[in-house]
Parts: structure tokens; sequence; C-alpha cells
């Protein structure tokens, strides 16, 4: 793997390997001693246009625990307006000899330019970019759902036929959009629920149904919902009337909670609006995944760093 | 060189063979043209001769944005483009908004020679929709501007576009409107649909030129007034001119030639090359745009050239600026998009890119017919050329153009502006050269 940009071009065997390699990241992050000598004398950049403490320590943490050197870029603000441009960033950073760039930035695309323009050739990884994509978190929310479904047997298998009902700020989400294309791949079945004005203007094209009625989407009992954060700014821009409206109609309050299945997983990437979008005792319970979702994160993190950093250099993906 | 030129053996618009002589200015004479004593013989044989070309929409960026263009640059591509007079955009700094910047602007599209440079004037003062600027202040100048224009902004306040469009009335002006609803495109990156919801760009909404659209040919039925639509981009606005045209309203539209050619499909990849406003359509747009164009609805081609630096470029998406240059390549996309798919005759190229922009936008001495006693503007262009698309072809300043790479037919030849070659062989005429001659013709008293 040369970059990891998007879940949109994985493969199913891909995204597989991927997945079963970090079950081997996390078996590691059992023992006592918590590191692998793999990457060492690489230098992983974790370029941060945009504020997400959480993301940028955990690829620092599965930088460390495979032995990179990790630097911390935060130019936060766009680019434009600190003066200077990604194209100057990323020479810097290959003039420092950076093998691996984990970028983040509020531009839809900002990876994929970087990956493509010939500025630096080190490794990318998106770690988030605009409204467009976030493909390791949806690697990790799928390895999530797949532990919580098959535990130690894990290995080797995908999500033929898991229902998952994803609620929230479709339009803006890179979360949503990372894991329509990667849980299409693994043979999931996706609803997406959110109010009219969160759902683009036309998702004919995507691998999922579109549902505006939350209490329709859960009368099943689906495998997995994935509660999405909205976002302070939406309650400005007329998307929805405010936030009790909101919570009422697209949050999953304890009422909606307590008619789900004892099996049905709770997902949430987080940082949680508790009382709005998920209601505290649905993200404190046994079914909620999001402490293992953090967890999880630090593995799959690895195994992309491990694939990307390690070895041969393979094409562009 | 010598002032006068015998151009020999062209092919018409209409399709006939003829020699056409230049001398003074002026055509003095076509059909068989025998020697003519001390007359420059161009050779045109098997190129198809047009009427000087007319752009209603250039940006030349000079004064205030000289890294990117100037009037001189600006006027060395429209002539590799094969133009012969362009109307320069008002969003330059200063903003082309009182007099004495239409003139600046006038005297120096005349100093460098190599084509009409004629003003278009600011809507509103700083382009900012709040107040009128002095329009008849900048009619009656020594620049004569009837074209007025906030051109990247909408003059979004229904009250000043309708006072805009009745107060030009007065000296037989018209507002060129760039029709985008502001709030429905707040930080609008692509066209939205299918394409924007995947890549997670903002989307530009048809809706939102449409809507604007209707409202102004509303506007302009109401008060009497003539209208015209810049760079129109989407086939719902098309049946709104359609309707608007039929009901006897006074609104004309133009279209790039980008816009009759490149769809959205290009964003894909994220290459700022592609960014546009209005941005690039789907498929379905392009089409009714070429039919539009060639039933008439649409009246011409204007190339919005837009040269921006190679930083501004060179960023992700969300930060680059947009626009592309097409002064050089609008012909051959033209040719490409309308006569070789058959849509259109040479004919009709001459009258879209040639007679029609000159009458909206008042100017004289251009887009007239090929015949004795018309003003010596004129175009050669070789129809059977086809090359790939390269820097070489680009004589302004600036480098971003959507065509590098990209194999298009044609190519101009040998451009005339006032009996004067600023193109020959295909190669820009130098500055000096053009300048002096240009001088010697205004001394003359011969200004066209």
């Amino acid at each position: 793997m040369r970059h990891l940009l998007s879940t949109r071009d994985l493969s199913r065997d891909e995204a597989i390997a991927l997945l079963d390699v970090a079950e081997d990241m996390a078996a590691v992050q059992e023992r006592e001693v918590k590191k692998l000598p793999t990457l060492r004398g690489r230098t992983v950049v974790n370029l941060f246009f945009e504020d997400s403490t959480r993301t940028r320590i955990s690829f620092e943490a599965a930088a460390k625990r495979l032995s990179a050197d990790v630097i911390n870029f935060s130019a936060k603000g766009s680019s434009v307006s600190k003066g200077e441009s990604l194209k100057d960033t990323a020479q810097t950073l290959q003039a420092m000899g950076a093998d691996g760039v984990v970028i983040r930035h509020p531009s839809s695309g900002a990876p994929f330019t970087l990956a493509t323009s010939g500025w630096i050739d080190a490794g990318v990884v998106n770690a988030g970019d605009g409204t467009h994509e976030h493909p390791t978190q949806a690697l990790l929310d799928a390895f999530t759902m797949r532990r919580r479904l098959h535990g130690d047997a894990s290995r080797g298998r995908d999500l033929d036929g898991v229902r998952v009902v994803v609620v929230g700020d479709i339009l803006h989400s890179r979360v949503a959009r990372s894991n329509v294309w990667l849980l299409e791949t693994l043979g999931a079945d996706v609803t997406l629920v959110a109010p009219p004005t969160l759902v683009p203007v036309d998702v004919s094209g995507w691998p999922a149904t579109i549902e505006y009625d939350l209490d329709r989407a859960l009368a099943d009992g689906p495998d997995v919902v994935m509660m999405l954060r909205i976002q302070a700014e939406r309650m400005h821009g007329a998307f929805f009337p405010n936030s009790r409206e909101y919570a009422r109609t697209w949050g999953l309050d304890d009422h909606r909670f307590a008619q789900l299945p004892e099996t049905t997983m709770v997902m949430h990437p987080g940082p949680m609006n508790r009382g709005l979008e998920i209601a505290a005792r649905a993200a404190d319970s046994t079914q909620s995944t999001v402490r293992e979702q953090v967890a999880n994160g630090v593995s799959v993190r690895m195994a992309a760093l491990y694939l990307l950093l390690s070895g041969e250099r393979g094409e562009a993906r | 060189m010598s002032e006068s030129f015998l151009v020999r053996g062209a092919t018409l618009p209409t399709g006939e063979r003829a020699d056409i002589l230049l001398d003074g200015g002026r055509i003095a004479e076509v059909g068989t043209v025998a020697d003519a004593a001390g007359a420059t013989v161009v050779d045109a044989d098997g190129l198809v001769a047009l009427p000087g070309l007319v752009d209603l929409h250039t940006h030349l960026r000079e004064p205030g944005y000289e890294q990117s263009e100037t009037v001189l640059t600006g006027t060395q591509a429209a002539a590799a483009g094969g133009f012969t007079a362009v109307f320069a955009m008002a969003n330059t700094f200063p903003v082309a908004d009182t007099a004495g910047v239409v003139e600046q602007e006038l005297s120096l599209g005349e100093a460098a020679g190599y084509a009409t440079v004629q003003p278009i004037g600011a809507v509103t003062v700083g382009l900012k929709g709040e107040r009128l600027a002095e329009l008849g202040a900048m009619a009656a100048s020594r620049a004569r501007v009837r074209v007025f224009s906030d051109d990247g902004f909408c003059v979004f306040d229904p009250l000043l576009m309708r006072r805009a469009l009745e107060y030009v009335k007065a000296f037989d002006g018209v507002i060129a409107q760039h029709a985008q609803e502001p709030r429905l495109t707040q930080g609008a990156q692509m066209n939205e649909g299918a394409l924007s919801g995947e890549l997670g760009l903002a989307g530009w909404p048809a809706v939102a030129e449409e809507s604007i659209i209707a409202r102004d040919v509303l506007l302009a039925e109401h008060v009497g007034s003539r209208l015209h639509v810049c760079h129109v981009s989407t086939a719902g606005s098309v049946e709104v001119i359609r309707w608007a045209k039929a009901r006897g309203i006074d609104v004309t539209a133009e279209v790039t030639p980008h816009h009759l050619l490149l769809t959205e499909d290009l964003v894909a990849g994220y290459d700022p090359r592609y960014k546009v406003n209005p941005p690039l359509r789907r498929q379905e747009d392009v089409e009714a745009l070429r039919a539009a164009l060639a039933d008439g609805t649409i009246d011409i081609v204007a190339t919005d050239h837009a040269p921006h630096p190679v930083e501004a470029k060179e960023s992700e998406w969300d930060a680059a600026a947009n626009g592309m240059v097409g002064l050089e390549s609008a012909l051959s996309v033209v040719q490409q998009a309308m006569v070789d798919s058959g849509l259109m005759g040479w004919a009709d190229v001459a009258r879209v890119l040639s007679e029609t922009p000159a009458r909206i936008g008042r100017l004289a001495g251009h887009g007239e017919p090929i015949a004795v006693g018309s003003a010596a503007e004129l175009t050669l262009v070789d129809p059977a050329a086809s090359s790939e698309f390269g820097t070489d072809r680009l004589a302004g300043r600036s480098v971003n153009s959507p065509y590098l790479g990209r194999r298009l037919p044609g190519r101009v030849v040998a451009t005339f502006h006032r009996g004067v070659p600023t193109l020959l062989d295909g190669a820009v005429r130098p500055a000096d050269e053009v300048a002096e001659a240009s001088a010697r013709l205004t001394d003359g008293g011969a200004r066209g």
C-alpha cells in the first residue's frame, strides 16, 4: 500500500488483510511491553491543519508503538491564512526526510493533492479531510464490529449481512462517507438516517438506504447503530430548528435505546454530545463500543502505518 | 512591414473562396484581386477567414493584478486566439467604477495596439452591491462604456438591479449579470449533485443561477431594459432564457468555451485547473448549452479569460482561485464542440464570436462582415490543424489552462487589427512593431 486516502478504493481482500494485521497489533497491545521495533528509524509526521487531539494522539501512539520517530506539526487554521501553502509545508517535510505523513485538513481532497502532487515522496495517510473521508475511522469501526461479532475468530471475516444504521449529519460527515464505502465492500447493509437537510442532494449512487424516520430504521433491531456527532455550527445553518427538536427526532434517547435488542451495538466516533445525539444511558451501556473504538483505533492505525511504511512500497492507492 | 496585406485564397464564412485586400485600416477589396502594388501577400489557401473575434468577457487584471496579466499580455493572448477586441471586466484594483479607471484601461489598450480594449464599468461602487457606480460618467467618458457588470459578484439586491437596468437605458447600456444567488452558494466549490456529495465539496446548485436569471428577465421585462446574462452554465438556465425570449424580453446570453466542452467529472482528481465559477456542470448541461448556442437561445460565446498566477492554483481545492485562461483556446474549443460536431458552420462562428458580441456591446468597427469598406479586423484559422494544446500556445502571462495536454482541432494562423498583423504564421508579432503601427494609425486619425 502506497497511501491510505480513501476507503473507496480498498478491495475486500485489502480491507480484510488490514483488519487482520490490526488483530496482530491488538494482540501486542495486550502484552506488558506494547512496543514493536518495526518502524525504527522511520519518521512519521502528524500534519494537523485542524484541531483533533483524539485522532492525533491515536496516530501518535500507533507510530510510537511501532518505534517510529514522531513529529507533530500543528498548522491550525487554513494553510492560506497562515501564509504558508500546503506545497511549502510538504516540501519542508520532504526536506526533513519524512517517511510517512498523517494529514488532517479542513479541505476535502487535500490528502489526495499531497499524495499526487509530486511535492513529497512520503506515504500519506488521510486522517480526515474536510467533509470527504476519514478512512482509519471507518476501518476501526469495522474492526470493532467484527470483534464484537466474532471475537477471537475475527481473522479473515467480513461483515456480510450485518445491518448497520448510521444516524446524523451525513452531509458533512467524512466518517459516514468512509463507512458507507467500506461497509459496502465488506458486505454490510447500510441505512443512513438524517433530517433531509443533512443528506447530500443526490445519493442515488450510494450503496445505502436513506431513511428520515429513526424509529422505523430501528424497528427491525439492527446489528449496529452508529450515532454521528452534531456540530454546533449546524445549529445556526437552518439545517434543523433547534437542538431539542433534533434530539427528540434523531437522537438515540433512553426510550429508543430501551427498544433495541441487547445484541445491538451502539457506536459513536466521539466526541459525543451527551443528551443531544446520544443519551448517557446508551453511551455508557454495555452495548456501547465507544471505548473499544478508541482502543481499536490505535491497533488499526498501527496496521495502516505498518502496511504503508514497512518493507516494499507498492503502487499508489 | 508594408501597410497593406493581400490575403490570397481564403475561404469566407459563407464558404466562398476569395482574396481579401486590407489597406488603410479597411477592407479594400474582396473577390479576385490582381496583385496589389506593395501589398504583403498572405497565403490563405485552406484557411477560413473570419471577422476579427470579439470577446465580451475578458479579465485583463490591470490595474492591480499585474502578476496575473496586463493589458499588453492579455491582448497578446487575444491576438493569439484570433481576437481583435476584448471587453475588459471591471474587477481590477482599483475597480473600474469611475471614468478615470476606464479611461486608463482604454489608453493602455491603445498603447499596446494588439486589440481594441473596451472597458466594462462596474454596476456598483467597488463591486460591493450597495450603491450604483457613476454609470453615466463612465458612459460619457472617452471609453464610452456601454456594458456594466459586477462580474465575480451577482448584483443580488433586486431593487439595485432594477435601478441599474433602468438607469442605463439613458445611454443604451446593458447590465451583464453574473447570476449567482449568494446565499445558495456560500462556500460553494463545485456543481451540486451526486459527485459533490461523494467528493465532500460544497455544492453550487443550478438553481442558484436559474433563480437569478428568472428574476432578472422579469425585471428587464417590467422596466423595458436590456439584460445580458454572463456565462450561462445549466440546462435550466437555457430553458428560462428560451422562455424569456419567446415572451419578447430583451435578453442576450453568453456561454464560455469550457462550459461547451468540459464536465464536472474532471473535478474528481481535485486538480484546481478545473476550478471555475460558475462550475463545470454535467454532460446534460453541456449538451443543452450546445443546442442553445446552435439555435440562438444563447447568443454568443465569451471566454471569461481569467488568468491566475501559478501559486493560486497549486494548492488544495478549497484554497485555489476560480478561473481559467481562455482567449488562446476559445476558437479551437468552439470548433470541436460546435463545428466538428456538425451543430454550426463557420458563418455561425462569425456570428457568435464576432458579430453579435460587438452588437451587444455597441462596439463600432468590429463584427462587420468581410466586405469592402468594413474595418480591417480579420482572423485566419486553419480548421484542418490538430495538435496537443501546450503552453507554447499561451501568449498571456498565466498558464492556468484546462486544455494543456488535450488534443484540440484548429489553429489561428493570423490576426489583423485595424489592418495591422498582430499574429502571423501562428506567431504573435513583436510588441514594438505592433505599438508603432498602432501609433501611426492613431496619429493618422483612423481610430477604430
